[in-house]
């Protein structure tokens, strides 16, 4: 499993303050959700494309993660142009295919990159521990800070128990086919990985207890804003302000 | 230092500990030996707190612990090692691992910090405090869960087969640290070798009793 792909360079786009990036990303996903017009979404894919850019990214991973995402606007292509009314510019025996369906998909398209290219250039360029104290210095609810970065730090515990199990039947000549042998052995693993984190969640809270732990995280790193923090902070207020006017 | 008197404890009908008593002095280096699954984590598990006996009566430095918050005081000055380094260190990076207690000791930020590069120079780990914990080997996990216990600053160890799935050369390296060390222990182990070099009195745990084999 590949995690934190982007979170390594040396920009200064890794370099921000992880707070700004999180309000920033947040507040210019709604803005482009909410717009209908699409000029005003062919203006405001330049900004995460931008951050993209000066991130300098691995262009081929940055595509797969695209791909992942346009897999999904390609049926928008495949249905919109005969289900929206609107004016006919092509007739395909008994369908039709309308202008504006077109255009609608093609808004979808423009708008759900935007939103992915900005969380892949401001949040995909911070580590998900960095997110997380930023998370809780926005003052997001404990419980919420806590479930996310435990899912992140034992993802690879599970994933690995996963793969062992998932060996171990190997060795013993398992074969996936489609019959009720397979569906059990599938069930006993998905079953014996439950059980097994559970397990592992009673032993690391007791591990934490250990350690003095009484409920409360205490945060090592603290943020401070500097000048490209502020400097993202104007860039986007102006740019939301010019996609408002252009609404 | 540490008395436990008359424990009984079971799960369901099974009896892991009958009416056990053992008296640990501060300094003592002790190993703990007996067959899979006869009590030894459990018995160390609620020296902790962390499980209850059904019968008995545990005074650890000088009073009585019943409740939580009676154990949550001693946690801080017996360190404990976990079996499974995945278990303790659940933090990315070893820094903030290392750093946990401390802070929940209540030392800010700057202090904690200073704590860690200590323990971890103490230790040989020069260089680690940002690696990422799940990305460490089997022995370097090892190394690093003894750094977070040790940064607590404890009066006395627990260690739960710490040499279970090392090499020679990481195993030399836990000896050392814990000949270097002033600290007392008591170590749960199946190593013949590591328990002849490091421990100076034996018991054995057996059908829920406690006896000393060795002095």
């Amino acid at each position: 499993m590949k995690f934190e792909e982007f979170a390594y360079g040396n920009t200064w786009v890794h370099h921000l303050d992880p707070r700004i990036k999180i309000v920033t990303a947040a507040v210019f996903s709604v803005l482009v959700a909410l717009n209908h017009s699409l000029e005003s979404s062919l203006i405001s894919i330049s900004l995460p494309l931008g951050l993209i850019f000066a991130a300098k990214l691995n262009f081929r991973a940055l595509l797969i993660r695209l791909a992942i995402v346009n897999g999904f606007t390609l049926f928008m292509f495949i249905f919109l142009p005969f289900t929206t009314p609107g004016e006919t510019i092509f007739t395909l025996g008994p369908l039709c295919i309308q202008r504006e369906g077109i255009i609608q998909a093609f808004l979808i398209t423009v708008k759900s990159n935007s939103i992915v290219l900005m969380a892949l250039a401001l949040l995909a360029t911070s580590q998900i521990f960095t997110l997380v104290h930023a998370l809780s210095h926005l003052g997001m609810p404990d419980k919420l800070v806590h479930l996310f970065f435990f899912c992140f730090r034992y993802i690879h515990v599970i994933h690995g128990e996963y793969c062992r199990l998932m060996n171990a039947m190997k060795i013993r000549g398992f074969q996936p086919k489609t019959n009720m042998h397979t569906y059990r052995s599938y069930a006993y693993l998905v079953g014996m990985m439950l059980v097994r984190s559970f397990d592992r969640s009673k032993r690391i809270v007791n591990a934490m207890k250990c350690r003095g732990f009484k409920g409360k995280f205490y945060i090592l790193h603290h943020y401070e804003m500097k000048g490209y923090d502020y400097a993202l902070v104007a860039s986007s207020l102006a740019f939301s302000i010019v996609l408002l006017a252009i609404r | 230092m540490i008395h436990l008197i008359d424990i009984t404890f079971s799960y369901g009908k099974k009896i892991i500990l009958d009416n056990l008593s053992l008296d640990i002095c501060p300094q003592e280096r002790i190993a703990l030996v007996g067959s899979n699954g006869c009590g030894k984590t459990t018995l160390c598990h609620i020296i902790m707190g962390l499980l209850k006996p059904q019968s008995g009566e545990l005074h650890i430095f000088g009073k009585q612990r019943v409740t939580e918050s009676d154990f949550a005081e001693i946690r801080g000055k017996i360190g404990f090692l976990f079996q499974d380094s995945d278990d303790q260190l659940f933090c990315p990076t070893v820094i903030e691992d290392v750093a946990f207690g401390p802070l929940n000791l209540g030392l800010t930020p700057e202090q904690a910090r200073r704590k860690v590069s200590q323990t971890l120079k103490s230790l040989d780990l020069n260089g680690f405090e940002d690696r990422i914990t799940y990305r460490l080997s089997g022995g370097e996990k090892r190394l690093v869960s003894m750094a977070t216990v040790l940064a607590m600053q404890p009066e006395f160890l627990i260690l739960d087969e710490p040499t279970s799935g090392l090499d020679e050369k990481t195993c030399d390296r836990l000896v050392q640290i814990l000949e270097q060390s002033v600290l007392g222990y008591l170590i749960i182990s199946h190593d013949a070798n590591f328990i002849a070099q490091t421990s100076k009195k034996v018991l054995r745990l057996q059908g829920g009793k406690i006896e000393t084999i060795e002095t």
